[in-house]
């Protein structure tokens, strides 16, 4: 299939707005080929994961768009990196890759991309308007972006996400489609009982169930009986996204295309009805834990993704002025640590044993100590399902209320919600 | 993309990415593999433990592959081999996998030699399976004797 570009992005290709933006233009249309899409459709904003470093390769590609005089067309925020520029916490990334890694990060802020860092942008102001098309990465941005603010993406990786920033367009496919947004599934937890629908574990926990029982098809939640606030909605789609290939889905009366299930399903009728049981939830709270029974416990980790201010108030709340054994690494964004900055209240979360880490996360780079048989405990099942490969920790998943009075005890201390 | 002459061990692919001719032994997988997680970037063996082919390099093969698994990180490893001259000598696809083929993408954009990717149906790999293959530019693949 060819594509067919406009005079003005064929005259971009061939370099009348600079050399590093006729690359992004080629990338973008030679991928929009390899895509099966006819054309390509303007973006209003791009939330570029390219910049952790991989390898040194994708430094000297963003370098190489530098020389070129490439710059952002869009407002374009920025994913995590390997490093964490603002010194809360210390990585423990070698040289030369520590420089390579510093190098891209540098890069992708010459190109004119918002120093963010976050994966969480869509909390640090960042929210494409409903019905827009856009750009974005990372695998739980994209979600919430698709799903719960109703703009248009799909999950746009290395390479791709910066050239779409670049060149103002992206290959028309997927989920910038009508056609291809609408639920073909409905995952039913009616059945579920209150008290596990409204415990603190229950979004993350039916987000890794509904991954794993759609794949990347798409869903309707059904038996949902109000907003659960978004830091739900987040960790729902982070779980989600990680257990499957979700890019998109759908809450009956929560999310904005879903005033109803039948108008999720574009009027017709589901291919299947999946009905969760308890037994569905329980099963799939024990697989995110790999150490289930362990008596040992290394560190607590939170913030995947990225914790909201609300977030610190629960976690300040429940450790209620106690020290920790162990530490708590709480991950952020600097949208975040503005805000505990200007109290005093990092400092004082950091006395007793928080250790804040910004810019960055415990599973994309080198931040927990290196240790034999170690095991980490986390309310996210998001870390729960990369912890394991990423850091070589096995893990425990439990509830954040759970976490901390592990990490005060030292013990795992774990509360039976299902 | 049909066999040409039954038994003669050629097959014509159709260009997907064009790039160098390759002539490499041929590296038939027997399962879709992720190239993120499941291909070492630093010394171009795979490394998912799980995969039939584990512990098998890449590096320099005409690679045959039955399927991929999407990762959006796919196309960084692909570009990593490149760069570090580790990458296959030709690329057949079951079906484009425009992730990981945006590696190829962004190699050929650096200036960097790149593997010419074609697309075969799978049920035509095996045939080339213990054999040196070479993938032409135009996408014609045989046996070498």
């Amino acid at each position: 299939m060819s594509v067919d570009l406009t005079a003005e992005e064929r005259a971009l290709a061939e370099g009348q707005a600079g050399e590093g933006a006729a690359m992004a233009m080629r990338v973008v249309a030679d991928s929009a080929r390899l895509l099966g899409a006819s054309r390509l459709i303007p973006i209003a904003s791009a939330h570029i994961d390219g910049a952790l470093y991989h390898g040194d390769s994708g430094t000297l590609f963003a370098e190489r768009l530098v020389d070129g005089g490439a710059r952002v067309a869009v407002r374009s925020t920025l994913n995590v990196g390997a490093l964490d520029l603002t010194g809360c916490s210390q990585i423990r990334l070698a040289e030369p890759a520590r420089g390579m890694a510093r190098r891209m990060m540098e890069a992708y802020r010459e190109l004119g991309c918002e120093q963010s860092w976050t994966c969480a942008p869509y909390q640090a102001g960042h929210r494409p308007a409903f019905g827009s098309d856009v750009a974005w990465g990372e695998s739980n941005a994209v979600v919430f972006c698709n799903s719960v603010l109703g703009a248009r993406t799909n999950r746009y990786g290395d390479f791709l996400d910066i050239a779409c920033a670049i060149s103002g367009r992206a290959p028309d496919y997927g989920l910038h489609r009508d056609e291809n947004r609408r639920a073909t599934l409905v995952f039913d937890v009616s059945g579920l009982p209150v008290t596990f629908l409204t415990s603190e574990i229950a979004w993350p926990v039916l987000g890794s169930l509904y991954g794993r029982q759609v794949g990347n098809a798409i869903g309707v939640v059904t038996g949902i009986a109000g907003h659960p606030g978004e830091d739900a909605l987040k960790a729902f789609g982070a779980a989600a996204a990680s257990s499957g290939s979700v890019g998109l889905f759908h809450i009956a009366g929560v999310t904005p295309e879903a005033p109803t299930a039948v108008a999720a399903l574009g009027g017709s009728e589901p291919a299947a009805i999946i009905e969760v049981t308890r037994e569905m939830v329980r099963a799939a709270q024990a697989g995110l834990s790999t150490a289930a029974g362990t008596d040992r416990l290394d560190a607590v980790a939170i913030g995947s993704p990225h914790l909201s201010l609300a977030e610190f108030d629960a976690l300040e709340r429940l450790i209620a002025g106690r020290n920790l054994r162990i530490p708590i690494y709480a991950c952020t964004g600097r949208h975040v640590l503005a805000a505990l900055d200007s109290d005093g209240r990092r400092a004082g979360l950091e006395r007793r044993g928080v250790i804040v880490v910004a810019d960055t996360c415990v599973v994309v780079t080198p931040v927990l100590p290196q240790k034999d048989g170690a095991v980490l405990m986390t309310n996210s099942g998001k870390f729960a399902h990369y912890a394991p490969g990423n850091t070589g920790y096995s893990v425990l998943y439990g509830s954040l209320a759970d976490c901390v009075e592990s990490a005060v005890s030292g013990k795992p201390m774990l509360t039976d919600l299902a | 993309m049909t066999l040409t002459q039954q038994g003669s061990r050629d097959a014509s692919g159709t260009v997907l990415v064009s790039g160098s001719a390759g002539l490499g032994p041929a590296l038939v997988l027997s399962a879709p593999i992720s190239f993120w997680g499941g291909v070492d970037p630093k010394s171009g063996r795979i490394a998912d433990v799980r995969h039939p082919e584990h512990g098998q390099s890449i590096s320099g093969s005409v690679l045959f592959l039955p399927g991929t698994i999407g990762s959006s990180s796919a196309s960084a490893v692909l570009l990593e081999l490149v760069h570090a001259n580790l990458a296959p000598a030709a690329l057949v696809l079951h079906e484009p996998d425009a992730i990981l083929l945006l590696g190829l993408l962004v190699a050929r954009e650096m200036g960097w030699p790149t593997p010419v990717a074609v697309r075969l149906d799978r049920s035509l790999h095996g045939q080339f399976a213990g054999a040196a293959a070479f993938v032409s530019e135009d996408g014609a693949i045989r046996a070498e004797a």
